[in-house]
């Protein structure tokens, strides 16, 4: 348990460095630097004109199907990894088992490739 | 007293000595892959490219790193103050701490987890994150359309990179990112056998690290700089550092799972005089290379045509090589007992 | 051990402020943002008591795709969110009731519920050991064999999600031109151009 966390407390340290370095560069950058704010510096860009409204706006469901069907393939991916490990050991059963599970999930596909929501328009 | 140096302060120290031999090096790399693709660029399309800063132009990259840190940080009225700051250092960050897991070499590792290769398919998968949360808080149209974009491209092509994974899982049978090493240590490397996985996985490679031909976050004719229009200054160059960093990060992933890490081609007397981490970094050179030439190369993809290649073809097929991989090892016996 | 009590309560105490601030939070992306801190604290929770397997998945499905879903909803839907939030005190009696009612459920059930022989039995699995049975293989033994229904059931959970989510959203717009891929590939050059001998003066 203790060699285990041990292993963990690396990642700890290099996630403290790695934000510790980014906040470091990017602050001082700001105390170096002069800073001479103006309204047009500080607009939105736009090509050439003031924008008309604020930039944020309903879009394509389309985008929100996506990310469900990647929820849905990544818990997919997440039921592989325990299996691609212990393949050895869990043997035919745990070979069908897992064929079985893939093959519902392959229904869906095709559900979802006939009906047409692969197709990006 | 010596009792807390010896048990705390000491290993703390060595880790962090460890962390900075990592990072240093690698930001290093960052400078110096963005000259050689100006360079091999510029080779490809007969033009000289930088040669004016220092010798061969070779100090290009750090006069463009000095220049960007000594100018002034702009933080547009209309973003959203923090998320605008903290989607830059995200990015950064979570290029660097994906590194902890990457061995150099037989037990050359900062942090030998167990979980290894589930780390590292975490961390990128994060990756979407800095630029979603770029796009949104900069409050401006190219910046969110390309936020969208990549949000999308990203997720459908992270879905392959996991199957392909496990294919790679499947003939090793731990997690370990050293042990996926050693299975080829023993064997052939992976991408022989697996050769159209280590296709797909390179290809989603490129797709994930938003590079040529899939660049549409960023795409210069009709988004401008795509999520970094509004970034300037250090905050600009932490995407670029984090984006560059991320290339090396999945060139290296490439040549763990399937180009055998750290491992000399062959395993006789030549080759393995050179120690295995030139060796790592040679085949990440060469895969740096190749991500250069695609991008002198090739034409950016239409995004239907890029949603389609993730979803249509290789989700499938990668699905498909999944249950062939298991099915032959199950079949012929070949399954490595853990 | 001291190193990993502190991290215990440095963690605990994130994912304590971070949950209670995406439920405080004005703006509804900061509370998102605050929600995916909390799944990593609590992934950093599960590799302190050893479960690696649970910690990594928990940041690949919750981070990595669950709150990219909710990231989506609230960034880009682009709801008024004060407008939201007028009728709250209007409203406030009837969700305190709807609350109210919740708990004293819970609390009823929770007060009489008694487990069966066998699921008792089975809540007693015995852990290997980290040292002989890494986490991950763990628990690969014994989902796809014996805990085998119900990873099935999980499988059509999955494959209801995914039929859901179509039926839900799926609109076909008409009118559009979608890339038919067969179609050009089987375009040929006979039926495209055809070469003419056209006399000089004379035209076509």
């Amino acid at each position: 348990m203790d060699d285990l966390l041990k292993e963990y407390l690396p990642i700890l340290m290099f996630f403290a460095v790695a934000v510790g370095l980014s906040i470091v560069i990017v602050v001082a950058s700001m105390v170096v630097v002069p800073s001479h704010p103006d309204a047009e510096k500080l607009s939105a860009y736009e090509c050439g004109f003031e924008a008309f409204d604020d930039a944020r706006g309903r879009f394509d469901v389309r985008f929100y199907l996506v990310a469900i069907l990647f929820i849905v393939f990544d818990l997919e991916v997440a039921f592989l990894f325990p299996w691609a490990v212990s393949l050895g050991k869990i043997g035919m059963l745990g070979f069908w088992s897992m064929m079985v599970f893939l093959g519902i999930l392959t229904i869906g596909f095709i559900y979802e490739w006939k009906k047409g929501a692969l197709e990006w328009e | 007293m010596a009792e807390f140096w010896s048990i705390y302060l000491l290993p703390g120290i060595i880790i962090l000595a460890q962390i900075l031999a990592i990072v240093v090096p690698l930001l290093l790399a960052v400078a110096m892959l963005t000259y050689f693709e100006r360079k091999i660029m510029a080779a490809m399309q007969l033009r000289m490219g930088p040669n004016v800063v220092g010798p061969f132009g070779l100090l290009q990259a750090f006069a463009d790193g000095a220049k960007l840190f000594f100018k002034e940080t702009v933080l547009p009225t209309s973003a959203n103050k923090i998320v605008f700051l903290i989607a830059p250092m995200l990015t950064f960050c979570l290029s660097l701490v994906a590194w902890a897991v990457i061995p150099f070499d037989d037990g050359m590792v900062v942090s030998d987890i167990n979980v290894g290769i589930l780390y590292l398919f975490a961390i990128s998968s994060l990756g979407v994150y800095g630029i979603v949360m770029a796009g949104w808080a900069s409050n401006s149209k190219y910046p969110f359309l390309s936020a969208l974009r990549s949000a999308a491209q990203m997720v459908s092509y992270e879905v392959s990179i996991g199957f392909v994974i496990i294919t790679v899982l499947l003939c090793v049978g731990s997690l370990n990112v050293s042990d996926v090493v050693r299975a080829q240590a023993e064997g052939v490397w992976f991408f022989i056998p697996l050769f159209p996985m280590f296709i797909i996985f390179f290809i989603s490679a490129l797709a994930e690290t938003n590079r040529h031909p899939f660049d549409l976050p960023e795409a210069e004719a009709e988004l401008v700089a795509g999520y970094q229009v509004e970034y300037s200054s250090m905050t600009f160059a932490l995407f670029f550092l984090g984006e560059y960093a991320n290339m090396i990060l999945m060139s290296g992933l490439t040549a763990i799972l399937f180009l055998g890490g750290w491992l000399p081609p062959f395993d006789i007397a030549p080759f393995n005089w050179i120690p295995g981490p030139i060796w790592f970094f040679l085949k990440i050179s060469v895969l740096l290379f190749v991500f250069v030439w695609v991008r002198a190369t090739l034409p950016r993809y239409r995004y239907d045509q890029l949603m389609r290649l993730g979803w249509k073809v290789f989700l499938p097929f990668s699905l498909f090589w999944v249950a062939l991989t298991a099915g032959v090892l199950v079949a012929f016996d070949l399954v490595p007992q853990t | 051990m001291i190193l990993q009590g502190l991290t215990f309560y440095l963690f605990a105490a994130i994912a304590v402020a971070a949950a209670t601030m995406v439920v405080s939070a004005r703006n509804p992306v900061h509370s998102v943002l605050f929600l995916i801190l909390t799944f990593f604290t609590t992934a950093g929770l599960f590799v302190l008591i050893g479960a690696e397997f649970l910690a990594m998945v928990l940041v690949v499905v919750y981070v990595g795709a669950v709150a990219v879903l909710f990231m989506f909803v609230v960034m880009m839907l682009d709801i008024n969110f004060v407008e939201m939030r007028e009728g709250f005190l209007q409203y406030m009696p009837i969700g305190v009731l709807v609350g109210i009612i919740l708990l004293v459920e819970l609390l009823m059930i929770l007060g009489t519920a008694t487990m069966s022989p066998e699921v008792m039995a089975a809540g007693t699995e015995p852990i290997p050991d980290l040292a002989q049975r890494q986490n991950t293989a763990a628990l690969g033994d014994v989902i796809y064999t014996k805990y085998i229904y119900l990873f099935q059931a999980a499988g059509m959970i999955l494959l209801t999600a995914m039929i859901g989510a179509i039926v839900l959203t799926l609109r076909q717009r008409p009118g559009v031109r979608k890339q038919v891929v067969a179609k050009q590939l089987a375009r040929r050059r006979e039926d495209a151009v055809e070469l003419k001998k056209v006399q000089p003066g004379q035209g076509i």
